[in-house]
């Protein structure tokens, strides 16, 4: 081979591993450039992280919204969870509360999270969490069962066509997992 | 200066002597037919792997009920099937071919980097042997569909890692292979033979070559952030720190759907070699081959959430991946249209390795439809993770990818070993090949549309018959391909007689690979030939 050759490869080499660690990088950068664009386009709400402040609205008396709670557990988290009420008529712009019971099945404390979903995803703005025990990590003693409660109202602006928000929580298990 | 001369001059002498003897010869090898050669067997022995794994879920699915294997070890089944046919089969193959065909396509010596080829070889034997390796670990070879999703994917056993391993191993052994072909084709070509004039495979390969080098360092990133996020802590996909499991779907789509270009791009490229010799014409629209293989390249980095309809994208989102998902055919379009016009009044003949092209003209073109339809957003809610997507990318890959495959194998096995198959037998291979294609994968779009979901060991018994059905296509197919074992031993071994150096009629107009004797000599183009002007400029 001649040295000419040599060079024009090891330049198109360095060139090719170049590009191969840019899209290396591009990959990781897909991880913030994906919470942009859902943030830009109001989907997938993650951990919402605080409580919305408790704002008057007007009480609409004449619409009724039918919403929904569902409760699961992620395979490995050792508890039961449930709601008080499977579904709930609201007017919306009144503040209600339903309550939540979680209890740690097992003889040792855990720290278990709450992660909250709605759907239709596209009510998720209409929906104002004033309380929630998903704003934090929970922790439960040995056997500790808790009542907790959740406050919220959907917001009238909710446009006609919604009938029915179903809000389901799931919990993780984070015992094992470091805060940082 | 003298030195300058005198390291040439060694290198012409190291290039002159014959391969090693005995098994060494393999083992550190760095001629491009050796290791092509070494790709091509590798990939027919996976090919037979992976083709056990179908028959297993086959077997299973015969009739509804649980009889032959449990449901875990069915879900490793599909799981593995896809990755060691993917990455084990398909992939290899094309490299395989690349190696060989591509130095004497464009009159070189040998791969731009030699040794390195060697090294990516058996960096892909490493990874596949390590993937199979998962398959005796506790808790069972990864069992949550070859796309790896989390959640489920992380509630793999102890295999976990080792596949992840598996999978940066074979990125880098692809990388390595896609680096050796831009090198080979930008700086290797011999005088004259201008972009332009390169045969459609080398162009293919050096468009698949970015596709790869593109995709699959991003997949390695995915698969990463899934060991971190199972053994450090970190939280991509997990929600209860933060994560998002969808976020994992847009990362792996975003490989995802080009690499399904990756295997079928050199295929496009084949079938536009092999056609025009049979038809005896030059290729129809060679510019525009061209341009259509890079236009569905550019294409594929910007339809990947095709596969993720149903997940909740915003409507826009929606409509738009819908749209740019329909583009695609029309490219696809040019080039269906330019092979059919190629054998339009074409003195066509039907040796084994046409018929198996003309099939794939017409078999992929039904996949694509398939594709058409799933690519309309709100249909796809109906054909979404069903078998009826399941007959269409298996439409998109077994009569077309591994057709080509079998074509490619029928056209230049004469050139490799010197000798001609028995013609008589290969199209025996092709006619069991093409009817039990049909029996096998026509019957999983009726399946998919009445609902049956993809990836299930038992089903309801509506879906039976044509279970059954499809089961026996997959057993004749599965058996008719030992003919091509037995083809390819029997052609090693002198088959019907010595090859001629063009093999086929006219065959030297085509490709600067029938210019040279058969078989091809350890060393070819050690001084570049002369590049007479082909029939497709
Ligand atoms: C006209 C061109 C094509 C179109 C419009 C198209 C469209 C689609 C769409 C919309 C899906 C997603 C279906 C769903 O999950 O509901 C899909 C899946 C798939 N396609 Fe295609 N496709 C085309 C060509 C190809 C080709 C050429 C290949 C491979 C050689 C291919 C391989 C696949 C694979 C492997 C999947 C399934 C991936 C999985 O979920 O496991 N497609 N295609
Ligand atoms: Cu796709």
């Amino acid at each position: 081979m001649s040295q000419d050759l040599e060079r024009k490869n090891s330049k198109i080499v360095t060139k090719l591993v170049l590009v191969v660690l840019v899209m290396f990088g591009f990959g990781y950068a897909l991880v913030p450039l994906y919470d942009v664009l859902c943030d830009i386009t109001g989907q997938n709400i993650k951990l919402q992280a605080a409580a919305d402040s408790e704002t008057e609205f007007t009480v609409d008396e004449s619409r009724e919204i039918t919403v929904e709670f569902i409760t699961a557990i992620n395979e490995k988290t050792p508890m039961e969870f449930r709601a008080e009420t499977r579904t709930m008529k609201v007017h919306p712009g009144k503040y209600y509360t339903v309550n939540f019971y979680a209890k740690n099945i097992t003889n040792n404390p855990i720290k278990a999270q709450a992660i909250p979903s709605i759907s239709p995803g596209l009510a998720e703005e209409f929906f104002k969490k004033i309380q929630c025990f998903c704003f934090e990590t929970q922790t439960f003693q040995a056997k500790e069962e808790k009542k907790m409660p959740v406050r919220f109202a959907v917001n009238p602006k909710l446009p006609e066509r919604y009938k029915i928000i179903t809000l389901s929580y799931t919990f993780f298990d984070r015992t094992n997992i470091t805060e940082n | 200066m003298t030195a300058v001369v005198a390291e040439h001059d060694d290198h012409h002498d190291h290039h002159d002597h014959g391969p090693e003897k005995g098994i060494l010869r393999w083992i550190i090898t760095t001629n491009h037919k050796d290791i092509g050669t070494m790709y091509l067997v590798f990939a027919l022995i996976m090919f037979f792997v992976g083709g056990t794994m179908a028959l297993i879920i086959r077997s299973e699915l015969f009739e509804p009920g649980l009889q032959f294997v449990d449901p875990q070890f069915f879900n490793s089944m599909t799981t593995m099937h896809a990755l060691v046919m993917v990455f084990g089969a398909v992939m290899p193959a094309f490299v395989g071919l690349a190696n060989w065909m591509i130095p004497m396509m464009i009159g070189a010596p040998d791969m731009a980097l030699p040794r390195m080829n060697n090294m990516s070889f058996w960096m892909l034997v490493a990874g596949v042997l390590l993937l199979a390796a998962t398959l005796f670990m506790e808790g069972g070879a990864p069992a949550g569909g070859w796309t790896l999703y989390p959640p489920l994917v992380l509630q793999t056993g102890k295999a976990l890692p080792f596949a992840i391993f598996s999978v940066h191993m074979l990125g880098i052994s692809s990388i390595m292979g896609a680096i050796n072909v831009i090198a080979t084709i930008f700086n290797m070509r011999a005088p004259g033979m201008t972009l332009m004039k390169m045969p459609l495979f080398v162009w293919t390969w050096l468009i698949t070559a970015f596709l790869l080098i593109a995709i699959m360092p991003v997949f390695a990133g995915a698969v990463t952030m899934l060991l971190t996020d199972r053994f450090f802590d970190t939280s991509f996909f997990n929600a209860a720190g933060g994560g998002d499991p969808v976020l994992y779907q847009h990362i792996f789509w975003f490989f995802g759907h080009p690499e399904v270009y990756v295997m079928i791009l050199p295929t496009f490229g084949v079938a536009s070699t092999i056609i025009p010799v049979f038809a005896r014409k030059p290729l129809f629209g060679y510019a525009s081959m061209v341009y259509a293989t890079a236009a569905i390249a550019f294409l594929s980095f910007i339809v990947w959430a095709h596969h993720m309809f149903t997940v909740g994208l915003p409507i826009a989102g929606e409509l738009y991946f819908m749209y740019a998902t329909m583009l695609i055919a029309i490219p696809t379009g040019v080039k269906v249209f330019n092979w059919t016009a190629t054998m339009w009044k074409g003195e066509m003949t039907f040796e084994t390795p046409m018929l198996f092209s003309i099939a794939f003209v017409v078999l992929f073109t039904m996949g694509g439809f398939t594709g058409l339809m799933m690519s309309v957003a709100p249909a796809d809610f109906q054909y979404h993770d069903t078998y009826f997507i399941v007959a269409h990318f298996h439409y998109t890959l077994v009569p077309a990818s591994v057709f080509i495959l079998m074509a490619s194998g029928y056209y230049w096995l004469p050139k490799w070993t010197g000798n001609m198959y028995d013609e008589r037998i290969g199209r025996l291979h092709f006619w069991l090949s093409a009817i039990s294609v049909n029996i096998l994968f026509f019957p999983q779009h009726f399946l998919g549309l009445a609902g049956m979901p993809r990836r299930i060991p038992d089903y309801a018994i509506q879906f039976a018959d044509w279970n059954m059905v499809s089961s026996i296509g997959a057993f004749i197919y599965g058996f008719s391909q030992l003919l091509f074992v037995y083809i390819v031993i029997d052609t090693i071994r002198g088959g019907t007689g010595k090859a001629t150096a063009e093999v086929w009629e006219d065959a030297s107009k085509h490709g600067l690979e029938w210019t040279v004797p058969s078989p091809a000599p350890y060393h070819t183009f050690t001084t570049p030939p002369e590049i007479i002007p082909t029939e497709h400029v």
